[in-house]
């Protein structure tokens, strides 16, 4: 007793005590918490079992990224789900991250109009809520363009209809080899010469231009290869067979106005945060580098951007988590992600609510975490280092 | 010692929570109202007319159990569901009833434990067609976008078809009737598909019902009924009766218009005598309902077929003939158990 109470008396061990019992008091409300749902199923005479998820999906799902179809099972149905997620996200994330880039430099830029028409389209687009911004989209694609009979023709060989954008696919063919083995030169070649050119300029302080040498080789050396081995590539173009095209690449109006409306949206947070970035450096780094002799474009390369990147990566992250998890608004548009076919189709086909939502929960969870791993690793590389 | 108190206190409040259950009849009664889950809107089944009440074959449904339970059909409040949150919905108790053209499948009545009581109306899936398109059958809709109602029997029946008939399709899923239709109006699909009453429904509220058709055929059985939770025997046995007794009316000739007079006097048929409380009915007050119940149904809400020409026949805009929904006697397929 007299122990305990000398703990208690004890600052550290007291804290201690504390948070092991705000701990438990947790765990206990979460157990009751799952317990409460478990008596509650039983109660309807449910049990909670994943074995649905080895049962054939019996639905068709329209766009796939691996082989699909409605006999395959339902935990293929969620996976092809997840990657028409991981798909809209990327996707998303780099017309995002291009876009707000360059409207947050615009919005600093001196040219008064530009200025003025990026801080319009970041004031109307972030403050319209992110489902209007879908259905808007997706009603311009399906009411303003054309049925695929009378598609826009763009030389024959690609195709805009309220049925999704059509371009021509390349197929590969043999002696594809070649190219492959010439971009790894070439890429190889870029790295070797950067590495070259730098310690070059360290010693001698002689410029190359190294991104046009590189860009070239990088461009020219596959281009070369395709050539010596024949054109083994060639185009599968679409053509209007029935009611629709068939053939070349599809990108339906569904992933269309989610992509444009997600990257559109989170630009405009993004072009936030690269201004805040680009504004929290002190004005005197700057005049500092304009006195050694620099020009503006590699101020801002060499001087502002890699301190402001320090700055912008952190809230960076939370808008490709935002992008991410906001592509679960395709179910307003019936795009096919993993809210739609494990949260929507097979929770509908087997009656397994809580299974189903736990599961897209989790995988959700899990998506965000990654991005947060690697972004959380990126920041550290590009953090100041105490020396 | 006091987490333990707390636990046992806890428990003992979750155990007597669950038994504590009342009926869902006496909740009901209770609470003076029937919660009775339906379609956010599908002409002629759940659809609001002008003045905001909801109108409807499945509508009247509702009404004619708020009538046998609670003596007046206009006390029932409705909450919609789409085809994906309805079962959710009805399992977590928003209603007591859903009657929201729902198939009866196997695993919908057994795996998710619920009730269905009966078939109120008998469909089957179809496809329906721009005029313009020339297409007269649904073999020839290989390669078609075709919208599609996500989280019903539909997808799956499409599925079957397509594969069947070795042809490809492209769904374009789609949460609400009304969305559907917005999106077959753009062309952003060939061809819509729901069951064939659905469609009709569907046409009726086009501004050009005669650009469009329904193809000849129908690729499934779409039996729709009402449905209630599992395990309260005496709720589903009142809401199976309540149907029967709508289609008893009509075939016993008791219609809105003439049950008052017969529920007075002494009717030749003993039946008719049960049905409206005349005679005793062994077992009625078992099911907790008054002697006139089947009487309130009939002069307030109708017959099986009073309810089906005011919604969906010939007098209204979807035009939808009996077909299979109409009485043994007539080639149909309702054969009502005895009254008795």
């Amino acid at each position: 007793m007299f122990f305990i109470v000398g703990l208690w008396r004890n600052e550290k061990s007291r804290q201690i005590i504390l948070q092991i019992f705000v701990l438990l008091c947790i765990g206990w409300f979460l157990s009751w918490l799952a317990g409460n749902v478990a008596s509650n199923f039983s109660a309807l005479g449910k049990d909670i079992s994943f074995d649905f998820l080895s049962i054939p999906a019996g639905y068709d799902i329209n766009q796939y990224l691996i082989e699909y179809n409605s006999r395959d099972t339902h935990l293929r149905a969620a996976i092809v789900g997840l990657l028409n997620t991981g798909l809209v996200a990327v996707l998303g994330i780099i017309l995002a991250t291009v876009l707000g880039v360059s409207v947050g430099i615009i919005r600093l830029s001196n040219n008064w109009l530009a200025s003025k028409i990026a801080y319009w389209y970041v004031e109307f687009t972030r403050n319209v809520p992110i489902l209007l911004q879908i259905l808007l989209w997706h009603g311009i694609i399906i009411n303003s363009l054309p049925h695929p009979r009378s598609a826009l023709n763009i030389g024959d060989v690609s195709f805009l209809s309220n049925r999704g954008f059509y371009i021509p696919k390349p197929i590969l063919e043999n002696g594809i080899e070649l190219v492959y083995l010439f971009s790894v030169i070439a890429i190889i070649f870029a790295f070797l010469f950067y590495k070259f050119s730098k310690k070059k300029q360290e010693l001698t302080g002689v410029q190359y231009p190294v991104l046009w040498i590189n860009l070239s080789a990088i461009i020219i050396l596959p281009i070369m290869g395709y050539f010596i081995s024949g054109m083994p590539v060639s185009l599968e173009i679409p053509v209007l067979k029935g009611f629709n095209f068939v053939g070349g690449i599809h990108m339906s109006p569904e992933l269309a106005a989610l992509t444009f409306a997600l990257g559109v949206y989170t630009a405009a947070f993004i072009s936030e945060i690269v201004r805040a970035g680009i504004l929290a450096i002190d004005k005197g780094q700057k005049e500092a580098a304009a006195s050694i002799g620099l020009k503006p474009s590699k101020i801002m390369k060499l001087v502002v951007l890699p301190q402001a990147r320090r700055i912008i990566i952190p809230p960076l992250t939370s808008q490709y988590l935002n992008l991410t998890k906001n592509s679960s608004l395709a179910i307003a548009i019936g795009y096919m992600d993993l809210v739609a076919t494990l949260g929507g189709i097979s929770l509908n086909q087997t009656g397994r609510e809580m299974e189903t939502m736990v599961l897209v929960m989790a995988i959700y969870l899990s998506i965000s975490l990654s991005i947060s791993a690697f972004m959380n690793w990126y920041n550290n590389r590009v953090k100041l280092v105490g020396r | 010692m006091k987490t333990k108190m707390i636990l046992a206190v806890a428990t003992a409040g979750v155990m007597f929570a669950g038994s504590a259950l009342a009926s869902t009849l006496d909740d009901v009664r209770a609470r003076g109202k029937l919660n009775c889950i339906i379609n956010t809107g599908l002409a002629g089944f759940a659809a609001p007319d002008d003045k905001g009440n909801w109108k409807g074959f499945d509508v009247d449904f509702c009404r004619a159990v708020a009538a046998a339970t609670l003596g007046d059909a206009s006390k029932v409040s409705y909450t919609t569901a789409t085809g994906k949150t309805r079962f959710t919905k009805l399992a977590a108790g928003e209603g007591e009833i859903l009657s929201r053209n729902t198939t009866w499948t196997f695993s919908r009545d057994v795996d998710l434990s619920q009730t269905f009581v009966g078939v109120s109306y008998y469909d089957g899936q179809g496809f329906m067609v721009p005029k313009k398109l020339g297409v007269k059958s649904a073999k020839e809709l290989g390669g078609a976008s075709v919208c599609i109602q996500t989280g019903t029997t539909t997808e799956l029946n499409l599925a079957e078809f397509f594969a069947a008939n070795n042809m490809k399709y492209n769904p374009v899923p789609i949460e609400t009737n009304s969305e559907a239709q917005e999106l077959y109006k753009a062309g952003r699909c060939d061809v819509y598909t729901t069951d064939a009453s659905g469609l009709y429904a569907t046409i009726s509220s086009f501004d050009n019902p005669s650009d469009h058709m329904v193809l000849p055929e129908i690729i499934s059985k779409e039996p729709l009924g009402p449905v209630v939770r599992h395990g309260d025997d005496q709720w589903a046995d009142i809401v199976a009766w309540t149907l029967r007794a709508m289609l008893a009316g009509e075939e016993l000739g008791v219609t809105s218009k003439n049950v008052k007079s017969l529920a007075s006097k002494d009717n030749k048929n003993k039946e008719i005598n049960r049905l409206l409380g005349k005679d005793t009915l062994q077992g009625v007050t078992k099911l907790g309902l008054s002697p006139d119940w089947a009487v309130n149904i009939i002069s307030q809400v109708g017959n099986y077929e009073e309810v089906f020409e005011a919604n969906l026949g010939q007098s209204t805009p979807l035009k939808i003939a009996r077909g299979a929904n109409q009485l043994y006697r007539d080639g149909g397929l309702y054969y009502v158990p005895p009254i008795k």
